[in-house]
């Protein structure tokens, strides 16, 4: 186990590093810089402003001293917020995707695998047929349409809940990002999961453990449940770090000042370091979740070894 | 004594493309501690009509007529009522050792949990009971290999893990579904030879389905040859393999290779098994039969009893057969 870990710290390096390298050349070769604006700054101010954040350098420069930097773990200042270094943008702003992703997370595990097993258990069936319907509405229905919804229900029109804010992560306004954040992987794994419960209740091992007389209980929590669960557990670590670094809609749409908006707005405003940041988190947490995947793989499967 | 009574059986499936009738009008019966081979080619009904002796059925069969086992119906009985026969008074073992045991299971799981529910036994006492039947299967350092997984053996090993699993309760019955077809020729008299050993040690009765005429010659005192989910032919293997009286016997018989003949071609029965979803309203043999006549093609044998344990369905006399 420790070599498999040490083996997937060595690959993980060079990977981070080509998405860097990649990321970096995206985001200099796209027209424009942070500070083109519709009126053109004095020439003078533009020097001042471009020796301040190295921008006078040729570009292999500024690679390597970004690369410098964030060694150190530092992921140098905000060029847009300027007051700011992207540290402390991902450091107030991930902590409340990661909260409302965390509580997403719980959900679409405990729902959708129970759904997904309850309609397996009742394959084309009535029930089979609702649960499906409304998975397949779920997978389907875009979250800028739902999260919207939700505000013109529950704010707007029923006033039940807060449109939008963070209040310190408070029940009443995180309910609403939660479930404009989970219905569509509750639905995801709630399909996954039943295809791979029928699946695996038509296997002979099954058919084996019938003959066994054993009562349908056990045969679906000792035999059916883990095999089951392997396509599911794949689907959900990627999924899991989509989930706690949270989306742009949901962040827009909420107000909740979570790290999704910076995605879109670092891209837009061609906020060369907060862009940076923001994807090695994500590359670096989807690398460190694919791994925890692979590990889980050993306890759930015990023909995979490393 | 009979032990297992199998009345004008009949197993149908309902599929979209229609009922396929997998048995029919199947009738046999079974004596305490005797051997009887089902013989057929694929899709004869042989693996469907012993599933039914356990309620093994997919979900969309439609069974009729009767099973009774030591004077117990099977057919119709809740699974609650099954469950307390399978395993404990019937075994059953499958054709493919590689996929009939639980792979994210270890061997030891899988066997104590049968001994727990039938037995009640403590985990403990389970566990030295299954070493001792792996014992009894000759896997070597049972009590070493009890904790791997089935992965971890060969596949005649898992065959005999397969074989000891079905054993733990003693039952009086036990159904063998082609146990060697998946196993190459070596292992598979091994096989073959262990299940008559442990025939005589625990006094079982088994139903051993096949198409390999060898091992039922080798080793069943009854043989029933299927054809198209019917019985074609039934009676003492001995007698059955001296003077078969059914076409499609005569032609099983004959497709066997012999070594004391130098032949460039095998012989086969020309043609192919009937449609299930569209059999025909005579003999299901009537299309591949060297000897058939018009009546065979529109009107259904019955089964007749032609001597005493011998039985065949056909419309030409013994002597035209012959």
């Amino acid at each position: 186990m420790l070599n498999f870990i040490i083996r997937r710290v060595a690959v993980a390096i060079p990977t981070v590093l080509i998405l860097i390298l990649i990321s970096f050349v995206l985001m200099h070769s796209a027209p424009g810089g942070p500070f083109t604006n519709e009126r053109n700054l004095p020439e003078a101010v533009m020097k001042n402003i471009e020796a301040k954040y190295d921008l006078d350098k040729p570009a292999w420069q500024q690679f390597f001293i970004y690369l410098g930097n964030v060694a150190q773990g530092d992921f140098g200042p905000s060029f847009r917020y300027r007051d700011y270094t992207v540290n402390e943008l991902i450091a107030t702003s991930f902590p409340r995707s990661a909260y409302i992703g965390l509580w997403s997370f719980f959900f679409v595990v405990v729902i959708g695998i129970s759904v997904g097993i309850w309609a397996a258990l009742r394959q084309n069936k009535w029930q089979d047929y609702t649960v499906m319907t409304a998975a397949m509405t779920g997978v389907v229905f875009p979250n800028f349409v739902l999260a919207p919804l939700l505000v013109l229900i529950f704010a707007v029109e029923l006033r039940w809940l807060p449109g939008g804010g963070w209040e310190g992560g408070q029940i009443e306004y995180i309910i609403m990002p939660i479930i404009a954040m989970a219905t569509s992987y509750i639905a995801q794994v709630a399909r996954i999961t039943r295809g791979s419960m029928i699946e695996t209740m038509h296997s002979p091992f099954i058919r084996t453990a019938r003959a066994k007389g054993l009562p349908w209980r056990k045969i679906i929590l000792k035999h059916a449940l883990k095999p089951a669960l392997i396509p599911v557990v794949s689907y959900l670590g990627p999924a899991f770090v989509g989930i706690i670094t949270g989306s742009v809609i949901v962040d827009q749409v909420f107000s909740t000042g979570g790290i999704g908006q910076h995605f879109v707005n670092g891209a837009i405003n061609r906020d060369y370091s907060l862009i940076l940041g923001v994807t090695i988190l994500v590359g670096v947490l989807t690398i460190i979740f694919n791994a925890i995947v692979d590990i889980l793989y050993t306890y759930l499967d015990p023909r995979v070894r490393y | 004594m009979t032990m297992l009574q199998v009345k004008n059986l009949e197993i149908a499936f309902k599929t979209p493309d229609g009922i396929v009738r997998a048995v029919n009008n199947l009738s046999y019966t079974l004596e305490k501690g005797q051997t009887l081979g089902i013989v057929g080619e694929s899709g004869a009904g042989k693996s469907q009509s012993a599933f039914a002796i356990l309620g093994l059925l997919a979900h969309n069969a439609q069974v009729k007529g009767s099973i009774q086992f030591d004077g117990q119906e099977i057919i119709g009985q809740s699974e609650t009522a099954l469950n307390k026969i399978r395993a404990n008074k019937i075994g059953i073992i499958f054709q493919d050792p590689m996929t009939s045991l639980n792979p994210y299971m270890k061997i030891s799981d899988q066997m104590t949990e049968v001994l727990e529910l039938h037995k009640g036994m403590s985990q403990k006492d389970a566990l030295q009971e299954s070493i001792r039947m792996l014992d009894a299967v000759r896997i070597p350092e049972a009590a070493n290999r009890v904790t791997m997984y089935p992965h971890e053996f060969s596949g005649g090993m898992r065959q005999r893990v397969m074989i000891a699993m079905s054993l733990l309760c003693k039952p009086s019955l036990l159904i063998a579904d082609e146990p060697t077809t998946a196993l190459d020729v070596t292992v598979q008299a091994q096989i073959m030879q262990l299940l008559k050993d442990l025939q005589e040690e625990f006094h079982m009765a088994i139903i051993l389905i096949t198409h390999d005429l060898g091992i039922v010659a080798g080793s069943c005192d009854k043989t029933l040859v299927m054809y198209g989910g019917r019985l074609m032919e039934y009676g003492k293997t001995r007698e059955l393999f001296n003077t078969p009286t059914h076409p499609y016997t005569k032609g099983l018989m004959s497709a066997i290779p012999r070594l004391d003949q130098h032949t460039e071609e095998l012989t086969t029965i020309p043609g192919n098994p009937p449609n299930l979803l569209r059999l025909p309203d005579g003999c299901p043999f009537c299309e591949r039969c060297k000897v058939a006549e018009d009546r065979c093609v529109s009107q259904l044998p019955a089964v007749e009893v032609f001597a005493s344990d011998r039985e065949r369905a056909c419309h030409k006399s013994v002597e035209e057969v012959a």
